[in-house]
């Protein structure tokens, strides 16, 4: 349990902002300030130390009581042909309270990572996959494979906490797991072993990467390759990491879908995760797609239970109508389609909602500069520092407990959303 | 608020009533007694309906990681099923693995007033309750899945006393607010992380060298010793193996008289005879349930169509892999703690195999004596989504209407079974047992499954009616804690059940061993493992019913 110490510390806590949901933090609160004192890194103390800035909501650019912001919502809501309830950026009772008022007003969802997250959700209604959680790989992997991602940017703790710990459960000697990046290689040290052994980097452009994965796969599966070279690396030594991959016990292969910038992502990921089907009929592999940032995994997961299919779905006839490409927010508001959009955002202030021609509302992070003042602005606390509060990590089975560290008045999206769907 | 309901023939076998036409009042959610002078609120004619404690649903998977994976792979089979949005109810789709909204009203709508997921892994048990909490109507609650976790199989091999295996046991089923204590595949979901392909009753895990009859063993022992009502709750070896029946019955043997409740028994009870080498072994199984009191099983009927095979047991899904429909199917490995496999699955009345499954569901029915001792069942969504149920009803009351199915089933397996020759038809009274006061029994329901004073006034009233399948798909009425909730069929009213839990005493210093434990190996703080109550009762929608538990104390 996180708990607070006579000085003002927070020990335990966990993050919803980092996707491998670290929760070792140690956290001082003053005021409204929060400073994250231990295992802090660039994401997690960005997501706690940004600064509250507004606690008045807005109604066309003038502060106003959130009864009349509510109101307005509702209002416009009440009125709308076409509403998207969007950005998705919060936590499990935020993203109940959304799919409530997408249910009531006839709303489309989605999240704001869902081109991301959609090249995974694809390959999973499409042949599905073989999996693991972040424990099974701090305790078992000897090979992790890393498809064109940088993951220490976007998961700076991720090397230290799941492949650089300490010890194993099965007596596993750390210093002999194997490291290797296929397409990016790292920008940092992250994955460089305690006693300096550096990871295996098979560098080339990301753009080959379906090419490249094909012929792995093809390797992995016995087929024997004719061409010496594939998208500017020699088939030798595909060969001999195929072998790498055969040889394992228990290797991991992991992406950032967000990470993987090119068209029809999808079907590298599903190379992938054929490939890691095909490595066990012999012996264990598993996938490990790394995301989750911003309630990702918690919008998918709350709106799959809710309504029977993830995000890009379409409440507009009454029933949920989930269309991975009509409903894509991102298409709708770029093709004027929508005339109303919600904007959930309360993690992150640079998370702000897409240009469009939509009446928007955005419940965002205290802090959020927008290029257009938006039609309605209400600042919403932080999940995990405002208010308590739920968030899944990135391999959907871990959710962690989140805190309420300081007293900022702020009200939960929950609140204001259920507040909204009352007054519908 | 006083409401009586007049004249309906009372099937209360809890009380030994069959067929009595009793008056049944209501006041405050409860059944009680009648009253001398209080004014009656409401009135309710009953008079020649049958009417029956709300049902209980022993084993369907309702909540939880692997049910969120099938709902989330399977669009096409939700888009068949879409449901709108009423002024009462929430929208949502149905069919194998319906959203959670969904579910709660359709279980309503059946006469069903609660449900028990029966695979709560204890790193996933937060996502099991936050789905079960967005589960309208219905009580809920769960088991626990140990037996293939690190930790458990750490103390085996280490030799420790029961007393410390006992301790763990509570601890975990107290920290995930469970009900009883699963084992599925013991020991064989581990194993697979080391690729072990198969583990047979007393076949190491490599690694622990601790075997399958080893942990049953242990955790049936801790269950019964910490007066958990439930017995253990077994998922045995080698499900759907042909010749599986053997293990089932060394299995039976094997727990030395212990408690254990054997489940989805169906898919453990395969001979190798015959040209297909797939044959019934229900007869013997059944033959060894009747002589074993301390055994229980569900029967996991399966039903022809379309649906989804969602199982923690990942060994043998994966291995099953090959018989996916539509070929999808995802496989995981789980925190060193457990794992899933979820496998969309068609059973075909023309494939051999699957229709001497059906008639193997149907012979253990019929064959097993004691209602008291077996379960009504489709393991949702396994053999069928629970939504068949009332045809099931009708095809263990109906003995016309089961052979009529029977005879246009693949021919050779009708020859393989002697369900044709079993006459056996269950009364009212026995479903009454199987579908309300046994379940309530062996869940440890002190206040459900029964029309008794005090008890809780979850109540179904049905018209009779020869075809019992119409019967039981739609209820007159149900009330749930007393409230009507259903009237004709249809729902009229959205309630919030309470989630039932035991809670066995533990030694705290357990905590001791358990906290470095998770710095050391774990991705999550022991504190942040722990389910606290104000999470189950979050937003003040869900609540925590503490069932009493049963005297325990070393055997
Ligand atoms: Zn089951």
């Amino acid at each position: 349990m996180t708990e607070m110490t006579d000085s003002g510390m927070w020990l335990e806590v966990s993050s919803p902002f980092c996707g491998i949901a670290s929760d070792d933090l140690t956290i001082k609160v003053d005021g409204n300030t929060v400073t994250v004192i231990k295992n802090g890194d660039a994401v997690t103390k960005k997501g706690f130390e940004t600064p509250i800035t507004d606690l008045s909501p807005r109604v066309k650019g003038q502060a106003v009581s959130l009864d009349k912001a509510v109101k307005h919502i509702a209002d416009l809501l009440r009125t709308s042909k076409q509403p998207v309830i969007g950005g998705m950026a919060t936590d499990l009772n935020g993203a109940r309270s959304a799919m409530a008022l997408a249910d009531k007003s006839r709303a489309t969802i989605d999240h704001m990572f869902s081109t991301h997250s959609f090249k995974n959700i694809l390959v999973l209604q499409d042949t599905g996959w073989m999996t693991t959680t972040l424990t099974e790989v701090k305790n078992r992997v000897d090979l992790l494979l890393v498809i064109g991602s940088d993951i220490e940017v976007g998961f700076p703790r991720f090397f230290e906490r799941m492949v650089w710990n300490k010890e194993s459960m099965f007596n596993q000697d750390i210093e002999s797991r194997q490291v290797v990046y296929l397409g990016t290689a790292p920008s940092g040290e992250a994955s460089t072993s305690p006693k300096g052994k550096k990871a295996q980097v098979l560098a080339f452009d990301t753009a080959n990467l379906p090419e490249v994965l094909s012929v792995l796969r093809a390797l992995v599966k016995g087929k024997s390759i004719q061409a010496k070279s594939v998208g500017g690396i020699e088939v030798s030594v595909l060969t001999d990491l195929a072998e790498q991959l055969k040889n394992a016990k228990y290797s991991v292969v992991t992406w950032a879908a967000s990470m993987l910038d090119f068209d029809h992502a999808e079907v590298t990921v599903q190379t992938i995760c054929e490939m890691v089907k095909d490595l066990n009929l012999k012996t264990r592999s598993s996938g490990l797609p790394l995301s989750g940032k911003d309630g990702e995994t918690t919008a998918n997961q709350v709106s799959a239970w809710q309504s029977g299919f993830p995000m890009r779905t379409s409440f507009s006839r009454g029933y949920p109508d989930y269309d991975p490409y009509l409903a894509n927010s991102n298409r709708m508001l770029a093709e004027d389609e929508v005339d109303t959009l919600v904007w959930i955002s309360s993690f992150n202030i640079d998370k702000t909602p897409p240009k469009s021609t939509a009446k928007t509302i955005v419940l965002g992070r205290s802090g959020m500069a927008f290029e257009k003042e938006p039609e309605v602005f209400i600042p919403v606390g932080t999940p995990g520092i405002d208010h308590v509060g739920h968030a899944f990590r990135t391999d959907s089975v871990v959710s962690v407990p989140l805190r309420k560290l300081r007293d900022s008045g702020l009200p939960s999206t929950f609140d204001v959303l259920t507040a909204v769907e009352q007054a519908l | 608020m006083l409401k009586k309901l007049t004249g309906g023939r009372i099937y209360d076998p809890a009380h030994g009533i069959e067929n009595e036409v009793r008056d049944i009042y209501i006041l405050d959610g409860r059944i009680a007694n009648r009253p001398d002078d209080t004014r009656i609120d409401e009135e309710i004619d009953v008079r020649g309906k049958v009417i029956m404690a709300g049902a209980i649903d022993m084993h369907t998977h309702i909540g939880g990681g692997k049910i969120n994976i099938a709902r989330t792979m399977l669009p096409e089979d939700h888009a068949a099923d879409v449901v709108a949005r009423t002024e009462l109810m929430r929208s949502g789709s149905g069919h194998a693995a319906p959203s959670t909204l969904t579910a709660g009203y359709r279980y309503a709508e059946m006469g069903y007033t609660a449900g028990f997921e029966p695979a709560i892994l204890p790193i996933n048990a937060r996502q099991a309750h936050m789905e079960m909490h967005d589960t309208p109507i219905i009580d809920k609650g769960g088991y626990v899945m140990l037996g293939s976790d690190d930790f458990l199989l750490r103390m085996m091999a280490a030799n420790k006393d029961q007393e410390s295996i006992n301790n763990y046991v509570a601890w975990t089923m107290n920290q995930s607010h469970a009900i009883g204590v699963k084992v599925v595949n013991p020991g064989g979901i581990n194993a697979f992380k080391f690729n072990q392909r198969k583990l047979d009753l007393d076949e190491n895990n490599q690694f622990y060298g601790v075997t399958p009859r080893e942990i049953l063993l242990r955790l049936a022992r801790a269950v019964k010793e910490l007066g958990v009502p439930h017995p253990l709750h077994v998922h045995g070896c080698n499900l759907g193996v042909p010749g599986n029946m053997n293990t089932t019955l060394d299995t039976m043997d094997g727990i030395e008289g212990l408690p254990m409740h054997m489940t989805h028994i169906q898919f453990h009870s395969y001979g190798t005879e015959g040209d297909f080498k797939f044959s019934s072994g229900s007869a013997q199984i059944a033959e060894a349930i009747n002589r074993h009191k301390n055994i229980t099983v569900d029967v996991g009927q399966i039903l022809f169509g379309q649906t989804v095979t969602a199982s923690g047991d990942s060994m043998r899904q994966h291995a099953a892999h090959p018989h996916a429909h539509p070929n999808k199917w995802v496989c995981m490995d789980i925190e060193c703690d457990a794992g899933c496999g979820v496998l969309p699955f068609k059973y075909k009345d023309q494939s051999y195999v699957n229709a001497l499954q059906w008639m193997i569901g149907l012979e253990t029915f019929l064959m097993v004596d004691d209602p008291w001792r077996v379960f009504l069942t489709t393991d949702h969504p396994n053999g069928a989504p629970f939504t068949s149920y009332p045809h099931l009803i009708r095809l263990l009351m109906d003995k016309t209407f089961r052979n009529d199915i029977l005879s246009t089933l693949h021919p050779e397996a009708q020859k393989a079974s002697h369900l044709a020759s079993l006459d056996r038809e269950y009364t009212l009274y026995e479903i009454a047992i199987m579908t309300r006061a046994g379940a309530a029994k062996l869940v440890g329901l002190a206040d459900r499954g029964h029309l008794g004073i005090g008890g809780a006034a979850d109540i179904t009233v049905y018209t009779d009616d020869a075809d019992r399948e119409k019967m039981f798909t739609t209820p007159d009425y149900v009330f749930k804690d007393g409230t009507m909730v259903v009237k004709d069929g249809n729902l009229i009213e959205v309630t919030w059940g309470t989630t039932h839990v035991v809670k066995p005493e533990y030694d705290i210093s357990i905590e001791k061993s358990l906290k470095p434990y998770f710095d050391k190996y774990h991705t999550q703080k022991m504190g942040n493992f722990k389910i606290s109550d104000d999470e189950i009762i979050d937003d003040g929608r869900g609540s925590l019913t503490v069932q009493p538990l049963h005297v325990g104390g070393p055997i």
